[in-house]
C-alpha cells in the first residue's frame, strides 16, 4: 500500500515545482537578457540627458549592426557546441579584398560577392578541419584567427587599402527613411536566421546535433554536413561584416575586426545561447548585441574612460556567464 | 533464504570470516537495489558472486568499497564491527576493488601508480627509491615481467591489472574484488591472471570474484554466492557446483503475466536477412533471419556483443564483412539515413545518450525523423509535425500537458514512448529495439509490450535486444544467443528447442559447453 502512494505522491509533490522550474526557464531563456536591457536604458536615461534621443537610437543600432551580424554567425556555430575564433581575422580579409577588388575597372563591381565569397570559403575551411579531420572548433579557429589576421596584412600589403569612390559606400552610408542600411542589413541577417533557425528541417538538425550529437547520428541526420553549414555561415556573415565595414570606411586594413571575436561570443552568451549547445534563440542574440552597443555608447556619453569602459564589459560578460550556469542548474 | 549462512558457519566454524555482510539493504529512490543481502567471506578463498545483470552484484560490491552506503546492514571484518563510508575508509580495512575499467594513470610510472595517495616521504621530499624498491618487491612476488619504472600506459591490460593488484598488495590488502577481471584478457592471460589468484590465496587473502563465465567460475571459486533482484539466493561450495544448479539459482524467479504477447505459430516470409556481418572486434561474423510479423529476441549477458549487432545493421558501426538483405533485396548501408531510408528504424538502449533531444519540445522529437520526408523546400510543415505528434500522444497514451513539453521534463516510461512513437512515425518494415523498458514503470512497460505485440500483428519485424529474461521469453517469437561476441544457439519452441530462463542462460554463460567436456 505504501509503495504503491510514493510514486503518485512524489508525483503530486513534483508537479507545481517543476512548473515553477519551467517558468523560471522560460523566463530567463525568452525574456532573460530583455529586462536587464531596458533596466540598462533606464539608467542611462536617468543619467545622461542625451540618451534618450532618436538619433541616439539610430546611434546605438548602427553602432551595434556589425557586431549583431558576426553574433548571428557565431549563434549558429555555438548552438551544435562549437566556437569560432576567427571572425574579426575573416572580417578584415574580406573587407580588404572587397576594397581591392573595388579599385580594379573592369570587375570593381563584383567588390561585394567577391568579399562575400571569400568569407564563405574561409568559413567552409574551418568547417572542413573540424568535420574532416576532426580538430576541436576552439583549436582550428584559433588557428585560423591567427593566420588569417596574417593573410589579411598579407593581402592588403601592410598598409591601408583606400578606394574613395568605392561603389558600395552606400552601404554603410545612406540610409532608408530614418535608418541606416547598416542597421537594415543587419535587421534581414537576424531575421532570415530566425526563419532558417525556426522554420526549415536545417535549423532543427542545428539544435539536434548540439544538444545531443549521437543521438543525432542516430536519427540519420548527416552531422558533418550540419556542421559544414554552420561554420559556412558564420565565416559568410562575417564576409558580410567586412563588407559593412569597408563601405563605411571606404577602406580597409589588416588590423580590422581586431578583438571582434570577444564582443560577439559575449553577445551570444549574454542573449541565453548554451556554450553546450543545443539551446539558444537568434532573438536572445540580438538583445546581447544591443546591451553591449548600449553600455559602450552610454558609457561614452557619460564620459566614463575607455578603460572604465573595458573593465565594465568584462563584468558583465563573467555575468552572463553566470546567468547561463544558473539556468542550467535550476534545470538539472 | 537466508539458512546457509548457518550452515556455512557450522562447518568452518574454527575460522573467522574474513568479511561478513549481513542485513544489508540498499534502496535507490524508494526501489530497492538490494534487500536484506548476506555474504560471508573466509580467508584464502575465491569466492564467486553470481547472478543476472541487475541482481544488485555491482551495488553490494560498491558498499563494499565504499562508493554507495548501506542504508542497513552490517559489515563486520574478521569479527569486528566496521564503518565504511568511503573508498578510503574501504582500503583502510583491507578491502580493494579492481573494476572492469582499469583505475590506472596511464602517464605515470608502476610506482607513482601503485603509490599514488600514499607516497613514501624523507622528510619534504618523496622518497622514490624507497618507493621504488618496495614496488618491485611486490611485482617481483606476482611474477610481473614488467619493471617498476615503466609508464604504465605502454603496458598491456592484463598488466595493468596486475599494477593494480600489485598496488592493493602493497596496501596490505586482504579482500580484493574483482569485477570480470578477464573481460579484455587473452586466454594466456587468463591463466597467468589465474595463477596470481592461487598464490593470493595461498597468503590467505580473500578473492570476490564476479564472473559469468561458467569456465572460470569452475577453474578458480571455492565458494559461490548467488543473488537475484537484489536478494541472497544461497552459497553453495565447490563439491556442489553444477551448471544447471547454478542457473536456476539464478533465474528461479516467477514469471510475470503482463506479457501480452502470443507466440507466433505459422511461418511467415523473410523480411531481414543478415549475412556474417562483422566489425572485426566485438562481433563475429553473425547471419540470422527476421520474418514478417515476428519478435525475434537477441539475448545474451552484457557486453556480449547485441548492440553492437543492430549497430551495425543499422550503419552506425563501419561493418568489415556482411551483408543486410531487406524483401530479398540487398542494402547498401553506410550510415543511419541509408538504414532509415531502407525502412529500418532503431531505438537504442540509453534514451537519454543515445535517444532523445532532451531539451527539445516533445512535439519536434516525435517529428523528428519525418521533418525531411514532409517538408516543401526544406521547409517544416508543421502542421503534419502536428498532426504526427497528436496521433502518437493519443496512440501510445503519451502522458504530457502539451506538446511544447521538453522531453527532459517527461518520465522515463513516457520518454520511451516518445521515442518508439518518433520511429514508429516512419512506418519501419524492420524495428530494432535495444532494451525496450529499461527503466521504465510497469505500467509504462505492459503499454510498450502491447505496442510491440500490435505492431507484430500488423507485420513489422521486430528485433529486440533485451537483458531481462522474462520480457525476453514473454514477448519473443524466437530468439538468439550471443556470448562473447558470436551467435551460440537459437530457441524455437516449433523446432523443438524450447524457450526457458535455463536454456538462454546455458547459451549465454557457456554452461552448456561445460556440461559437454
Amino acid at each position: 500500500m505504501r509503495q504503491s502512494l510514493k510514486p503518485a505522491e512524489n508525483r503530486a509533490g513534483k508537479r507545481p515545482q517543476s512548473r515553477q522550474r519551467r517558468s523560471i526557464n522560460n523566463f530567463l531563456q525568452i525574456a532573460g537578457i530583455l529586462p536587464i536591457l531596458v533596466a540598462i536604458c533606464i539608467l542611462f536615461a536617468l543619467l545622461s540627458p542625451n540618451f534618450l534621443s532618436a538619433g541616439n537610437a539610430v546611434n546605438i543600432l548602427r553602432q551595434a549592426s556589425i557586431n549583431i551580424v558576426l553574433a548571428t554567425g557565431m549563434t549558429f556555430v555555438i548552438l551544435t557546441g562549437g566556437i569560432d575564433l576567427s571572425v574579426g581575422s575573416i572580417l578584415a580579409v574580406s573587407a580588404v579584398v572587397g576594397v581591392l577588388v573595388s579599385l580594379l575597372p573592369a570587375i570593381g563591381w563584383l567588390a561585394v560577392p567577391v568579399a562575400l565569397l571569400t568569407g564563405l570559403l574561409l568559413g567552409l575551411v574551418n568547417g572542413a578541419l573540424i568535420t574532416f579531420l576532426n580538430v576541436p572548433p576552439f583549436i582550428v579557429t584559433l588557428g585560423t584567427l591567427t593566420a588569417l589576421r596574417g593573410a589579411a596584412f598579407l593581402v592588403a600589403n601592410g598598409t591601408t587599402v583606400i578606394n574613395r569612390d568605392i561603389n558600395f559606400a552606400w552601404i554603410g552610408n545612406s540610409y532608408v527613411g530614418p535608418l541606416p542600411w547598416l542597421v537594415i542589413i543587419a535587421l534581414l541577417t537576424v531575421v532570415v536566421s530566425w526563419f532558417v533557425l525556426r522554420q526549415t528541417v536545417l535549423g532543427v538538425q542545428i539544435y539536434a546535433v548540439g544538444g545531443n550529437e549521437r543521438a543525432a547520428r542516430l536519427t540519420g541526420i548527416k552531422v558533418n554536413r550540419v556542421l559544414l553549414f554552420v561554420y559556412g555561415v558564420s565565416g559568410l556573415l562575417s564576409g558580410l561584416a567586412g563588407v559593412m565595414s569597408a563601405s563605411r570606411l571606404y577602406s580597409a586594413t589588416g588590423m580590422l575586426g581586431q578583438g571582434y571575436e570577444l564582443d560577439a561570443i559575449a553577445a551570444v552568451i549574454l542573449g541565453g545561447t548554451s556554450f553546450t549547445g543545443g539551446i539558444g534563440t537568434i532573438v536572445g542574440t540580438l538583445f546581447g548585441a544591443l546591451i553591449i552597443a548600449v553600455l559602450n555608447n552610454g558609457l561614452t556619453l557619460l564620459n566614463m574612460s575607455f578603460f572604465w569602459q573595458l573593465v565594465v564589459k568584462g563584468l558583465v560578460i563573467i555575468v552572463a556567464v553566470i546567468i547561463d550556469r544558473l539556468r542550467k542548474r535550476s534545470r538539472r | 533464504m537466508t539458512t546457509n549462512i548457518e550452515t556455512d558457519f557450522d562447518k568452518k566454524s574454527t575460522v573467522i570470516p574474513v568479511l561478513e555482510m549481513r542485513g544489508i539493504t540498499k534502496r535507490f529512490h524508494g526501489v530497492s537495489a538490494l534487500e536484506n543481502v548476506a555474504l560471508t567471506i573466509y580467508p584464502g578463498e575465491v569466492h564467486a558472486l553470481m547472478g543476472e545483470n541487475g541482481a544488485g552484484k555491482s551495488t553490494l560490491m560498491k558498499i563494499l568499497a565504499g562508493a554507495y552506503i548501506a542504508d542497513e546492514g552490517e559489515i563486520r571484518i574478521n569479527g569486528k564491527p566496521v564503518k565504511i563510508t568511503d573508498p578510503a575508509s574501504a582500503r583502510q580495512t583491507g578491502i580493494n576493488l579492481i573494476y572492469q575499467e582499469l583505475n590506472v594513470a596511464p602517464n605515470l610510472t608502476v610506482t607513482e601508480n601503485m603509490f599514488m595517495g600514499s607516497e613514501l616521504r624523507r622528510g619534504q621530499f618523496l622518497d622514490r627509491q624507497a618507493m621504488q624498491a618496495e614496488a618491485q618487491k611486490v611485482l617481483d612476488s606476482l611474477g610481473a615481467t614488467f619493471g617498476a619504472n615503466t609508464i604504465v600506459g605502454s603496458l598491456a591490460i592484463a598488466e595493468q591489472q596486475q599494477v593494480e593488484i600489485a598496488r592493493a598488495l602493497k596496501d596490505n590488502s586482504r579482500i580484493l574484488v574483482m569485477d570480470e577481471p578477464t573481460a579484455a584478457l587473452s586466454d594466456r592471460e587468463t591463466e597467468h591472471l589465474f595463477e596470481v589468484i592461487r598464490k593470493l590465496c595461498a597468503d590467505g587473502i580473500a578473492i570476490i570474484y564476479i564472473s559469468h563465465r561458467m569456465e572460470e567460475i569452475y577453474a578458480l571459486a571455492d565458494r559461490i554466492s548467488v543473488l537475484r533482484d537484489g536478494q541472497y539466493v544461497g552459497s553453495i561450495t565447490r563439491e556442489e557446483i553444477s551448471p544447471q544448479r547454478l542457473v536456476q539459482m539464478m533465474v528461479g524467479r516467477s514469471m510475470q503475466d503482463f506479457y501480452e504477447h502470443q507466440r507466433r505459430t505459422n511461418p511467415s516470409p523473410v523480411v531481414l536477412e543478415v549475412k556474417n556481418i562483422s566489425d572485426g572486434r566485438k562481433v563475429q561474423p553473425a547471419s540470422f533471419q527476421l520474418h514478417a510479423g515476428e519478435i525475434l529476441g537477441l539475448a545474451g549477458l552484457v557486453g556480449a556483443g547485441r548492440t553492437e549487432v543492430s549497430r551495425l545493421i543499422f550503419g552506425a558501426d563501419p561493418k568489415v564483412s556482411g551483408e543486410v538483405w531487406l524483401n530479398g533485396k540487398k542494402l547498401k548501408i553506410n550510415s543511419p539515413g541509408d538504414a532509415i531510408a531502407a525502412g529500418i528504424g532503431y531505438v537504442p538502449e540509453d534514451r537519454k545518450d543515445q535517444g532523445l533531444f532532451l531539451e527539445m519540445s516533445s512535439r519536434k522529437n516525435i517529428g523528428l525523423n519525418r521533418l525531411k520526408q514532409d517538408a516543401k523546400a526544406g521547409f517544416i510543415n508543421w502542421g503534419s509535425v502536428n498532426n504526427i505528434a497528436k496521433q502518437a500522444v493519443e496512440d501510445f497514451n503519451i502522458r504530457l500537458a502539451n506538446l511544447e513539453i521538453r522531453a527532459v521534463d517527461l518520465s522515463g516510461g513516457n520518454q520511451q514512448k516518445l521515442l518508439l512513437a518518433r520511429w514508429l512515425a516512419i512506418k519501419p518494415i524492420v524495428l530494432m529495439l535495444d532494451e525496450p523498458t529499461r527503466g521504465v514503470d510497469i505500467g509504462a512497460k505492459s503499454e510498450i509490450y502491447r505496442i510491440m505485440s500490435d505492431l507484430a500483428a500488423q507485420g513489422v519485424a521486430i528485433l529486440m535486444v533485451s537483458s531481462e529474461l522474462p520480457e525476453v521469453i514473454g514477448m519473443s517469437d524466437r530468439v538468439l544467443v550471443m556470448r562473447e561476441g558470436q551467435l551460440v544457439g537459437e530457441l524455437d519452441d516449433s523446432a523443438g528447442k524450447e524457450i526457458t530462463q535455463e536454456n538462454i542462460m546455458q547459451y549465454a554463460t557457456g554452461a552448456t559447453e561445460v556440461l559437454a567436456s
